[in-house]
This record gives C-alpha cells, sequence and structure tokens, in this order.
C-alpha cells in the first residue's frame, strides 16, 4: 500500500553552537487515514522530525516523500505551495493572525492558493467552522475568542485546503482537559468521516493510547515503531 | 504566481490596525516631500527673481568700442630686425571715435540673422542734471524705447509714466528714480540737462525709471535715441552700442566672438559680463539641492525604522504566513506594497502640502525699495519638482522597504514558531 507521507533515511544536524546529530536515520511512513502519534521526551527530535515533515525545515538529509512524489530538493517556492495544498498543521500555540478575524484567518491559505473562487472560499470557510462548532465566531476578531476555541480555529485553517495529511506539534498541549478531548474527538472524527492522514508530535499519554498508532523516539531515532 | 488581492488586503490589514505608526511613517514622508516642494519652489522662485533682477539689465550680447591702446604699437610694424625689444613708454589709447562705424547697416545685418530676436542701438552720454547752482553728474541713454520694450522688461522698471509717452515727445526723458528723489521731481516737471560741452536743455519728464540697483537709478536716464543725438550734436548714425537679444541665450558667446571679427568692434556676451553673478547663483542652487536631499534622505530613514520595527513585532505572523503556504517573495511582497502604500499617500499628501504652502509664500507681502514689480515672495510653481517630489517618495520608500522587507522574507519559520 502506498504512503500518503514516507520518510528515508533522514539526519539532521544542529550545527550550532557545536555539531549535535538529533536525527539519525528515520525512516517510517503514513498511510492514507491513518492517526499517528509520535512520542518521546523533550529534546528528542521529535519536533525537529514534524518541522522536516512538514516541509518547512529543509536543512536535512536523506529523502522525504509526499504523495509518492520526492519533495526533497525543491525550491522554496514550490514547497509553499506543496504546504499550502497538502499539508494542514497545527501548532502548539494556536498561532492565529490576531488582527484579521475568525473567517479570514480560516480562508487566508486558501485565499493565497487560489484555486477557488472568493465565494467558493467563504462557503468552505463557513463550513468548516460549522463542523468544529464555532461558527458564530465567524466575524469575531481572533485576539477576542478563547484559548480552546483559538485552537479550532486553528484546525479549521488547516484544513480549509483539503489537505491530504493533518499535523500538529502538541496540539493540545496548551489546552485543559476539556478542550484535549474536544480536540482529539475532532481529529477522531475527521479520520473517520473524511479519512484524513494525522500525524500528531505529543506528550499526553492518554491521547496517544487512543491513536492508531504510536512512534516512540528517544535521542534522535525510532525504538519503537 | 503572485496574488496581489490577498497580499494587498493583509498589508491593508497590517496598515489600519498599527495606524499609528503608519500614520507617523505617512506624515514622515508628508512632510519631508511637502517641505521640499515648499523649499525648491520658494527657492528657485527667489533665485529666479534675482537672475531676472541682473540678466534682464544686460544684452546678450553688448556691441561697443572700446578705449584701449593699439595692440601693434607703430614700432612694431618696423619688420626686419633680428631679435627685436621694443620698449615703449607713455602708451595712450588709440584715438577713435566712440561711435561704433557703420552702425545702421550693422543693425540691418543683425536683425536679418535668423538666431537675433532683436538688435536696438543706444547711445550713451556723460551729463549732469542741473537742479538751480547743484550739478549732478550721470548718463543719458538715447533708445529706441518701443525696441526695448518688445526685447527687455524695461516696461517693468517704469514706475511712473508709459514708454509710448517718451516715443511721442521729442524732449522727453525717463528720469531715474535716485535722481528723482535727489532733485524733487515728478512726472510732468521739467529737468535741465547739460552736456559736457556746456549746452544745457531743457527736458520734460514723462516717466520715472527704477531698476532696483540703487547704482543706476542715481545716474542714469532714457531718452529718445534722437534726442540725445540733438542734445550732442551728432547725427543720425551715431551710436555707440548695440544690444542684442538672442532667441537662444547658449548662442551668445560664439557670436560675439564672431561679431567681434566681423565688425572689429569689443563683443561682450552675456556670460562673461556676470561671470561673478553666474558663481552666486550656482551656489544658491547647490544650498537648495543640498537640503531637499538632505530632507529628503530624513524622511526616507524614517520610513525605514518604522517599517523595520513594524517587521519585529510581526515576527509571527510572517511565520504564520510562510507554515501556512506564503513564500518568502509574497511575505516581502506584503511588505514593500506596506512601504509603497505609505509612500504613494504620504507623498502625494506631502505634495498637496508643499503646493499648499507655497500658495501661501505666494500670498505673503513682500515689498522692497530695490524691486518696484515685485509685491509678493516669487515662487517658482515648476511642475518637474512635484515630480521629482513623488519620485522621491516613492524611491526612498522602495529602499527602506527593500531592506526590512528582504530581512523578513528570510525569516526561517521553524526558529519562531518552536520559541527558541
Amino acid at each position: 500500500m502506498s504512503f500518503v507521507l514516507e520518510a528515508k533515511n533522514i539526519n539532521k544536524h544542529f550545527h550550532k553552537p557545536k555539531d549535535f546529530h538529533v536525527l539519525k536515520n528515520i525512516s517510517f511512513g503514513i498511510k492514507k487515514g491513518e492517526f499517528t502519534t509520535i512520542m518521546g521526551k523533550s529534546g528528542c527530535g521529535k519536533s525537529t522530525l514534524l518541522y522536516i515533515l512538514s516541509t518547512m525545515d529543509t536543512d536535512y538529509s536523506g529523502e522525504l516523500f509526499l504523495k509518492n512524489e520526492l519533495v526533497t530538493g525543491k525550491s522554496h517556492k514550490e514547497l509553499s505551495r506543496i504546504r499550502s495544498e497538502s499539508i494542514g498543521f497545527v501548532f502548539q500555540f494556536h498561532y492565529l493572525l490576531t488582527e484579521f478575524s475568525v473567517l479570514e484567518n480560516v480562508m487566508l491559505p486558501a485565499k493565497k492558493l487560489a484555486k477557488k473562487t472568493l465565494a467558493e472560499i467563504e462557503q468552505d470557510a463557513h463550513d468548516k467552522l460549522k463542523m468544529l462548532h464555532i461558527e458564530h465566531l465567524a466575524h469575531q476578531k481572533a485576539y477576542r475568542i478563547s484559548g480552546g476555541e483559538k485552537q479550532r480555529v486553528a484546525i479549521a485553517r488547516a484544513l480549509i485546503n483539503e489537505p491530504a495529511i493533518l499535523m500538529g506539534d502538541e496540539p493540545t498541549g496548551n489546552l485543559d482537559s476539556h478542550n484535549s478531548e474536544n480536540v482529539f474527538n475532532i481529529f477522531k472524527r475527521l479520520k473517520e468521516d473524511q479519512g484524513l492522514s494525522l500525524l500528531v508530535v505529543t506528550h499526553d499519554e492518554d491521547f496517544a493510547k487512543r491513536t492508531d498508532r504510536i512512534i516512540e523516539m528517544e535521542d534522535g531515532a525510532i525504538i519503537k515503531y | 504566481m503572485i496574488n496581489w488581492k490577498v497580499i494587498l488586503g493583509i498589508a491593508k490589514t497590517h496598515l489600519l490596525t498599527k495606524m499609528k505608526s503608519t500614520v507617523t511613517a505617512t506624515l514622515g514622508v508628508t512632510f519631508g516631500i511637502g517641505a521640499y516642494i515648499t523649499l525648491v519652489s520658494f527657492m528657485t522662485g527667489l533665485n529666479a527673481m534675482l537672475d531676472d533682477l541682473v540678466l534682464n539689465q544686460t544684452p546678450h550680447i553688448h556691441l561697443y568700442n572700446e578705449i584701449r591702446p593699439s595692440d601693434k604699437q607703430p614700432v612694431d610694424l618696423l619688420g626686419n630686425v633680428a631679435n627685436p625689444l621694443n620698449v615703449v613708454h607713455s602708451i595712450k589709447p588709440k584715438q577713435s571715435q566712440k561711435k561704433i562705424h557703420n552702425a545702421l547697416p550693422i543693425l540691418d545685418y543683425l536683425k536679418k540673422n535668423p538666431q537675433v530676436k532683436g538688435a536696438t542701438p543706444q547711445l550713451r552720454a556723460q551729463i549732469f542734471y542741473l537742479s538751480g547752482p547743484i550739478e549732478l553728474g550721470g548718463n543719458l541713454v538715447g533708445v529706441d524705447i518701443m525696441e526695448e520694450v518688445r526685447l527687455s522688461n524695461i516696461q517693468d522698471n517704469i514706475v511712473a509714466g508709459t514708454p509710448e509717452a517718451l516715443e511721442n515727445n521729442d524732449n522727453g526723458i525717463l528720469l531715474g528714480s535716485g535722481l528723482a528723489d535727489k532733485m524733487s521731481l515728478a512726472v510732468g516737471d521739467r529737468v535741465q540737462i547739460s552736456t559736457v560741452d556746456g549746452t544745457i536743455f531743457p527736458l520734460k519728464i514723462v516717466g520715472i525709471y527704477q531698476s532696483g540697483i540703487a547704482e543706476i537709478d542715481n545716474v542714469q536716464s532714457f531718452a529718445n535715441l534722437k534726442t540725445v543725438q540733438r542734445i550732442l550734436g551728432k547725427a543720425e548714425n551715431y551710436v555707440t552700442d548695440i544690444n542684442i537679444k538672442l532667441n537662444n541665450i547658449a548662442d551668445a558667446e560664439p557670436l560675439a566672438r564672431k561679431l567681434e571679427k566681423q565688425f572689429k568692434t569689443k563683443a561682450v556676451d552675456i556670460n562673461e559680463a556676470n561671470a561673478q553673478f553666474e558663481t552666486g547663483s550656482d551656489i544658491r542652487n547647490m544650498i537648495t539641492y543640498a537640503v531637499s536631499i538632505t530632507l529628503l534622505i530624513v524622511a526616507g530613514f524614517g520610513i525605514y525604522n518604522i517599517l523595520n520595527m513594524l517587521i519585529y513585532e510581526k515576527m509571527k505572523d510572517i511565520a504564520i504566513l510562510k507554515a501556512t503556504g506564503f513564500s518568502g517573495n509574497d511575505v516581502q511582497h506584503i511588505f514593500m506594497s506596506q512601504a509603497m502604500i505609505i509612500g504613494l499617500i504620504g507623498g502625494v499628501l506631502g505634495l498637496i502640502i508643499g503646493f499648499v504652502l507655497s500658495k501661501l509664500i505666494d500670498q505673503t507681502p513682500f515689498e522692497t525699495e530695490a524691486l518696484p514689480t515685485i509685491t509678493t515672495f516669487p515662487v517658482n510653481y515648476n511642475i518637474a519638482y512635484y515630480g521629482i517630489g513623488i519620485s522621491f517618495a516613492l524611491i526612498s520608500t522602495f529602499v527602506a522597504g527593500y531592506l526590512p522587507s528582504n530581512r523578513a522574507k528570510k525569516i526561517d519559520p521553524v526558529a519562531i514558531l518552536r520559541g527558541t
């Protein structure tokens, strides 16, 4: 079976302050519709790995395939396009553009991609917000809503371009248990209803246990597949 | 592909939410450009006025006979002597007339020359103005007054009476304003003048002439050419000076050299006559440019600072934009368009403020004895300065925006999002 995302022999060094081998021969793949978590202690390189997989970090050796297409070595411009087309990203902090309204935040990546008309994008954005039960916030400024709501807006933004895979860097790390549960349920539903692949880095063991697969990392290497 | 609509939308939101910085930056440009326009309009206006004041007194080419010693003394004509060393003591100027030989044919010739806009004959006579027992030394210039009106701005300098009155009165005189003050004379009065030989003539004052230069106004008066010829007892072809006005002032120097050779008279072109004045003019212009450039550069630095701050504040936004699929170039375009919007709005406002201030200065009364025709400060509304102003606003904001936006383009989103 083909992978949505596949990493082959990924190695990365930090050069400052001194040479440090962060990631050692990382190879794995994620199938379509699979909900995977990466776990490990702080500093084991899991976030670093995630940023490489998201194509934002290009300073590594090895090969990265997205939908069976080699993305390693592509220009920043192409990577920007690939990122907006195929990858949705949710961060630990919400990272919304606080001066824009919720709706504008959600619509922005789609406007950039410009594959649909403005009316269609707005309709999509409303649909996503509705799905996450935050439609009533659409015209609020992003800095006026609560933390749990912000995270849901961030998820809506990640989904607006119908990505092939959704990545999260401790998306529940900053939320209380109620909101964490909420986010988990959203992820679960996305996987079941839409067959979305998910890759989430987390510290939360309860969260991880309920996913399809756990990749455990230690000292820059995968110890349990 | 660049999606300008989205980019401009983001730029607009940034500018509107950071209203304070936006206004500060825009005002920086506005004041820079406004001050530039005001200053340059006012200073070039003043310069042009001063130029006119002096240059319009001077013809483009002035022909006259110079009193000077002969270049070749008689002893030089003694040819066949080996290694001569001639010593001549007490050289005297060559005996010749003050009048230009063949003045009338020369005038006709000049008037046919396509480079020449006009040529006027003048007769300068040393005279005394008589006021009771007091004799004031001075000179009387015989002119073809209607030609002078056509070719120079003499009309602006006639503060009382009209040039036509002089034309129509055979015994008329346009008296220098300084002389009129000294002798307490006004239009309609009579003044007696005496030639060097002692002949006395009464003349009727038909106008007062004020050039604004005291040295001239205290000694010089104008009368018709024929009147002066009659006073001196000379024939109709007796002309001491020919003033030439050209269509193109740049022809003055070569044409002067040519006429000098052709007619064996002295020909002085305008640059030669006003060499000192040119230097003063150049230096004033240099000061104008130096001040303007300083103003514009200061405005440019203001924009640079504010944009730099803005980008520093927006570091996270930039990282988020990059993470959600915006490329480095998109981010650069966002900040560049902010800079250009600030530059354009600030620049246009600056032009308007500059124009309004220029208008204000233009309305300000400025009356001085020296300049009879000037009632308000002179302002030069040259459209080119407005062009330069807006171009500089755009160029400086472009440069000031380019450096910070280039930094924004290179920001690594990973480093910022991980909070390290």
